[in-house]
């Protein structure tokens, strides 16, 4: 077996952690904690409600309100720096003890849930703006908590699995949310109304479920006594020479991520999908990393969470190079979503997975923001590069710089092998 | 709290939100049995002919309830309150000019709508369909008929999609020959040749010539009137902060929005006239804030759309700023004046 979580130095703490540990050793293929499929339920339902709104937004703004969005970034670059700090709060607060990554996260949750009927009372620009950030603003507050909690009530060895059934089931709720709301508006005449209500109901089942059957963990206040939840222990948690490097590779790698919009119009541009299938790509991508998410968490456990994580990045690459190549065979749209959900799939769990290894329970919502924030920071980073390298270069110049970037952040990342995983 | 108190606990909480999530979408389809019957007090509809020929006469998208909610129809064009004729062909954006009709529509499809350009000839017969690639904005008719414009927005696909960037295609009717975006097109800006990603177009407007048009380029969060020239595939910036021109009908003025100083984000425009042999602006007598593409009713008429009670009325200003807003028909918008 893999060794990733042992620590000979430290000897395991009583948890929930512990609990949750197979009899036998060696037994890994346990079931997934009830806790993961109770978290994932709330997700699900979560992304039905959130996915609903998002879905139907441009439509109501333009059509329902007859509002001309353009120029607008309702959500603009300030307020990804607030969401960022937002962010770490979360992760922070959660540490602070006495079981408070539920509560966090339900916070988080229950603010989502509120802004949903404020929209039905908004009818301008500026307000719904309002109630977008809140929204996020919700979303930034519960999900290091969230994940913080997916890793303390699975065991070190089925963690991959746990965060890969954990984000399926986060995606397949992302994936029935626009269909609701599209059914719902099919039903009525201008049922916007109707679609933030529904939207609402779902979101207030979201948090009940989170109340009713996730555990608070009731973990009693931190025993070591480096490891106490203050700000600074959580950035002290950086001076972890694993910990340090995972962020490190998290940050670099998402130096060279293209965001999806960018993926999606190159996409469109250069292969000349037609404009009535644009607005259906991201289903495709979700779809991959749905059905891959549960196998390739799976993989990680087994194979090294290190070496999926690359291997991610390596299907990014291989994404990239589809887009460059001359070759424009009818598949090559399906083989650059599948890509591109395979990508997701071997990364955003798996470095949850990954980080957990190397953060303290007692601050591991923190650490787990840390990274995400990072991850986020840099990813935004790379969009504005990517944009004005495009303006000034084109489409391709720009992705070929980018696929170099992630070649070379992807090999400096094989060199520092953050994760220690090596098999005994 | 032993687990079945909490499936108890859960169950009711679901009939709860069940009931009031049944009775919000009961409710709003209930509206549309509402918006089929007539409206008491709106103007009277019935169903007949229309054509793009008839002279003297507005075409546009009637919004009263009725049956004949959403169809283009007809009123003359003297008398643009009076009883109106609905053709059964349903857009939601309309143009006409010289017996050719632009008609952006929605086509309901099985997981979800998508949308199409119709061009239309004079009995409203479609000649030719095109796909449009998001929710439709502004449509035009260049004064021969020969070209069709359209300009749709396209949402972010990132979570919480708030950023809507426009993709305008340009239509040969005769040939059908399309030009899916004006991005192909290059961009000359203070005499230089311009570059950006960020660029987007909307709202063409066509001069007599079957070459020139003009159109708004939004870029680092400004906008700039464009003059297109068809042959050369190039657009010229010639005047800062116009949105959604429309050409006079002697194509010496261009009558548009324009982004005012001091008024709220969300209501941020006001009509004016933009002189292009001297490059004077002059502001119209409306008062409001206006969000549409306005058109010329005649040389010295303006008429474009505010939101009313049932989508959206007509409304008309003198075009040298003169005078005050007149509301000339109610629950009407996209108006093309025919024949």
């Amino acid at each position: 077996m893999y060794v990733a979580d042992s620590r000979a130095s430290t000897p395991a703490p009583a948890s929930v952690e512990g609990t949750a540990r197979p009899a036998t050793a060696g037994r890994y293929r346990s079931t997934i904690a009830p806790t993961v499929l109770a978290l994932g339920t709330v997700s699900l339902v979560t992304d039905v409600s959130s996915e609903m709104v998002t879905a139907v937004l441009p439509l109501y703004l333009v059509a329902g309100l007859g509002l001309s969005p353009l120029g607008f970034g309702l959500l603009d670059g300030v307020y990804n720096g607030f969401s960022a700090v937002v962010r770490l709060v979360g992760g922070h607060l959660a540490d602070r003890g006495g079981g408070r990554h539920k509560w966090v996260a339900g916070a988080g949750y229950a603010l989502s849930a509120l802004c949903k009927p404020l929209l039905l009372i908004a009818h301008s620009l500026t307000p719904i703006g309002l109630i977008l950030a809140a929204d996020r603003t919700g979303k930034g507050l519960r999900t290091a908590p969230r994940d913080a909690l997916i890793s303390l009530s699975s065991t070190p060895e089925t963690r991959g699995r746990a965060f890969g059934v954990h984000r399926a089931m986060d995606t397949a709720g992302a994936l029935l949310g626009p269909l609701a709301a599209f059914l719902i508006l099919r039903a009525t005449v201008d049922g916007y109304d109707a679609v933030f209500t529904v939207s609402f109901c779902v979101a207030v089942l979201g948090v009940l479920i989170l109340v009713l059957f996730v555990p608070s963990g009731g973990r009693t206040e931190p025993a070591a006594p480096g490891a106490r939840p203050t700000l600074r222990a959580a950035l002290g948690l950086l001076a972890d020479r694993d910990l340090r490097r995972i962020t490190l590779c998290a940050l670099l790698l998402g130096l060279a991520t293209v965001s999806d919009s960018f993926v999606y119009l190159l996409l469109q541009r250069r292969l000349g999908v037609p404009d009535r299938w644009f607005a259906l790509l991201p289903l495709g991508t979700a779809a991959a990393f749905l059905l891959l998410a549960v196998p390739l968490g799976r993989l990680a456990d087994r194979w090294g969470r290190w070496r999926v994580f690359l291997a991610g990045h390596a299907a990014l690459l291989l994404a990239y190079a589809l887009l460059l190549a001359s070759w424009h065979g009818t598949a090559l749209p399906y083989a650059v979503l599948a890509l591109h959900g395979t990508f997701y799939a071997a990364t955003d769990g798996v470095l949850m997975a990954a980080a957990s290894d190397s953060v303290p329970e007692a601050l591991r919502s923190s650490g787990l923001a840390l990274v995400q924030t990072g991850q986020a920071a840099t990813r935004f980073a790379c969009s504005l590069g990517f944009g004005a390298a495009w303006t000034l270069w084109g489409d391709r110049t720009a992705l070929s710089v980018s696929a170099v970037a992630l070649a070379g952040c992807a090999a400096y990342a094989l060199t520092l092998r953050p994760f220690r995983e090596a098999a005994v | 709290m032993t687990v079945r108190s909490r499936l108890l606990i859960l169950l009711s909480a679901l009939a709860v939100l069940g009931a009031v999530a049944l009775a919000s979408v009961l409710h709003a389809s209930a509206r549309a049995e509402r918006r089929d019957h007539t409206q008491a007090g709106g103007p009277k509809v019935t169903a007949g002919t229309v054509t793009l020929t008839a002279p003297g006469r507005m075409v546009f998208r009637n919004m009263a309830w009725g049956p004949h909610r959403d169809e283009l129809s007809t009123v003359p064009a003297a008398s643009p309150s009076g009883p109106r004729t609905a053709s059964g062909v349903k857009c939601l954006r309309f143009y006409a000019a010289a017996g050719t009709g632009v008609c952006l529509q929605a086509v309901h499809g099985p997981v979800s709508d998508t949308y199409r350009a119709l061009i239309l000839d004079a009995n409203l017969h479609a000649t030719a369909h095109y796909d449009v690639p998001g929710i439709p904005s502004r449509a035009r008719v260049s004064p021969t008929g020969h070209y069709a414009a359209w300009t749709a927005f396209v949402g972010g696909d990132s979570y919480a999609g708030t950023n809507f960037s426009t993709r305008t295609a340009i239509a040969d009717t005769r040939t059908g020959e399309l030009i899916p975006t004006l991005e192909s097109f290059r961009v000359l800006k203070d005499g230089r040749s311009y570059h950006s990603a960020d660029a987007n177009f909307w709202g063409v407007t066509f001069a007599s010539d079957d070459t020139t048009f003009y159109a708004t380029l939004a870029t680092k969060g400004s906008t700039y009137l464009v003059r297109g020239n068809l042959r050369t595939r190039t657009l010229t910036t010639l005047h800062a902060n116009v949105e959604c021109p429309s050409l006079s009908p002697d194509g010496t003025r261009i009558a548009y929005k324009k982004r005012v100083r001091g008024l709220p984000k969300d209501a941020p425009w006001r009509l004016y006239v933009l002189n292009l042999s001297t490059m004077r602006e002059t502001p119209l007598a409306e008062p409001r804030s206006v969000d549409d593409q306005a058109v010329w009713k005649d040389a010295h008429t303006i008429v474009y759309a505010l939101p009313g009670d049932y989508g959206a009325d007509l409304y008309e200003v003198p075009a040298d700023g003169t005078g005050k807003p007149r509301r000339i028909s109610v629950s009407a918008v996209s108006p093309a004046y025919v024949g």
